[in-house]
């Protein structure tokens, strides 16, 4: 059977298959101070994220997803995501969501983990599914009551 | 078997290479390619016809009306319509629909009254509904789909003893590919006093129709689907119904007299064709209603339903893969899920090898909440596709499996 072609494999890096096979904080926080709703109208992508700050950080954070509502870029996102902010302060993840987008739209590597998602910049259609969990965190911590959508998100 | 090899060679796009590999397209049910015929019908009539129709008094806009005219015999004759009278012109099935609620429904529906729709409707066939019965305080009514994707034949029959006002349903349906019972629907709606409206967007392109057999009281169609350029359709009504119902775009063209506090209204159908009409569409739309009569129907409807057929044989093969809809009666129209692939990647690793596939709702949100799923992957066929595209995508589905590790663990 032939490899999957190369960018393909530049897309669906072994860390974004990873984290959708295994999401990381995967899970409804007990006490949230901060929530979200983020979707994806047109591919049916739904989150709902779960945020918990004290002093100006993050202390725990979690994401769920109905079953079948998010495809593989934006799980993957949403775990990285979660995985990179936690202990974080809100002024270094917003920092941090800065570089993603920038990264998306054509930019440099954000730092780290977060540099798996550089392949989806060659596939336009799906730059919404990866931003969709950052644009979750920003409402959240901007404390947006209204969910958010990557329609009103202005860059995917 | 339809001669593909030959078919091919109409239709220019199908020439076009993705990402080194030939482009195999099967988003038919989203819309279809369209033969030269077609594309050099409109640049014909840009060359040498175009002027505006039904008011010129110069050799050039007679020729532009007869165009125009022609078409709508045309569509007349290729659904077997009750008349000429009875075509009017439109954007396509979403617009004839429109029209229907915002016209015959505003006229007829009121409060307390019953609309009945289907759980397996496309979203034209539903929100206008919605949005007549909301402004009218009506009840909207939606009958659910057996767990094999056909309409529940005693929930219709539940549904009926409402009494409806009107009952409207699709005659394929766009994400499942169930080819309803729609004349027996007709008359069972009928003898609960209620009238008809045929989404007609899946059928008119892929199955031979004659709407008097199906005895309907409207029957909507969208060019783009069957070769015709976007933009292009017909609402089919029984004239009578036509006749007695109020204008829906006011303007140009409907106008018989127009005093300055009122007017009286144009004949049938021009009484509904406010404005400058798409002439350009309705011209492409008559020639690709030729391409279709000459290569036949029932032919068409025979090929996509074997491809169908040896599609859901093949994929059904590969561990993980669920299909969605009826065993038998479904058109060209192969809806999917493979293991716990989204949809979405699915389309995305498929598209990387020239595939060209739909994922998503299908703009059928009820329908997907009855399903159980958020997205379905969905192949649809049309007369340009063959077995070999079958196996490109039944390889590719293959290697989506591989790629994400389906059934590996």
């Amino acid at each position: 059977m032939a490899a999957p072609s190369p960018d393909l494999g530049e897309l669906y890096q072994q860390t974004i298959l990873d984290h959708n096979r295994n999401p990381r904080n995967f899970k409804r926080l007990q006490s949230p101070n901060r929530t979200a709703e983020g979707s994806n109208p047109l591919c049916g992508d739904r989150i709902h994220l779960f945020v918990q700050v004290a002093d100006d950080m993050i202390k725990d954070i979690g994401f769920q997803m109905p079953q079948g509502a998010g495809c593989a870029i934006s799980k993957a996102s949403a775990s990285l995501m979660t995985d990179a902010v936690k202990g974080k302060s809100i002024t270094a993840a917003e920092a941090m969501f800065q570089a993603f987008r920038e990264m998306l739209a054509g930019g440099a590597n954000a730092p780290g983990k977060l540099a798996a998602f550089s392949g989806v910049r060659a596939f336009p259609s799906r730059i919404k599914c990866a931003n969709l969990a950052w644009h979750a965190l920003h409402a959240a911590l901007e404390n947006r009551a209204e969910p958010v959508t990557t329609e009103s998100a202005g860059d995917f | 078997m339809l001669d593909t090899a030959k078919i091919r060679a109409d239709f220019p796009i199908l020439e076009r290479h993705e990402n080194g590999k030939r482009l195999v397209y099967l988003d038919n049910a989203a819309t279809s390619q369209k033969p030269r015929k077609v594309i050099d019908a409109l640049v014909h009539y840009y060359s040498f016809h175009n002027a505006n129709v039904h008011r010129g008094a110069y050799a050039l806009a007679v020729e532009a009306t007869d165009a125009y005219e022609a078409a709508r015999t045309a569509v007349a004759r290729f659904v077997n319509a009750w008349g000429r009278e009875g075509v009017v012109f439109t954007r396509g099935t979403t617009e004839s629909i429109n029209l229907v609620t915002g016209s015959w429904g505003r006229a007829n529906v009121g409060r307390g009254d019953t609309v009945v729709v289907t759980a397996m409707d496309h979203h034209s066939n539903i929100v206008p509904w919605q949005i007549l019965c909301q402004e009218k305080g009506a009840n909207l009514r939606m009958v659910e789909i057996t767990p094999d994707g056909r309409i529940d034949l005693i929930d219709f029959g539940r549904a009926l003893e409402t009494k409806p006002k009107v009952v409207a349903y699709p005659y394929v349906s766009n994400s499942l590919g169930t080819i309803n019972p729609a004349a027996q629907l007709s008359k069972l709606a009928h003898a609960a006093g209620a009238i008809t409206v045929i989404d007609g967007a899946q059928s008119s392109p892929h199955l031979q129709v004659d709407v008097q057999a199906l005895d309907c009281d409207f029957y909507a169609l969208s060019g783009h689907k069957m070769l015709a350029p976007m933009g292009s359709g017909a609402l089919i009504a029984k004239p009578a119904l036509l006749e007695a119902m109020p204008p829906y775009h006011g303007g140009g063209e409907m106008i018989e007299r127009v005093w300055d506090d009122r007017s009286t209204w144009n004949k049938v159908p021009h009484k509904f064709e406010g404005g400058t009409p798409n002439v350009e569409g309705a011209v492409g739309l008559a020639a690709a209603i030729g391409y279709l009569e000459h290569l036949g129907m029932d032919r068409v409807a025979q090929h996509e339903q074997e491809l169908a057929r040896l599609a859901i044989e093949k994929l059904s093969q590969i561990e993980g893969v669920t299909i969605f809809g009826p065993r038998d009666h479904r058109a060209g129209v192969v809806p999917f899920t493979y293991g716990d692939i989204h949809p979405h990647d699915l389309a995305t690793i498929l598209d990387r090898d020239g595939i060209c596939i739909r994922a998503g709702h299908h703009c059928t949100q009820p329908l997907m909440r009855r399903l159980g799923v958020a997205a379905t992957a969905r192949a649809s066929f049309y007369m340009y596709n063959d077995v070999d595209d079958i196996d490109v995508l039944v390889e590719a589905v293959r290697k989506a499996g591989e790629l994400f590790g389906v059934g590996v663990s």
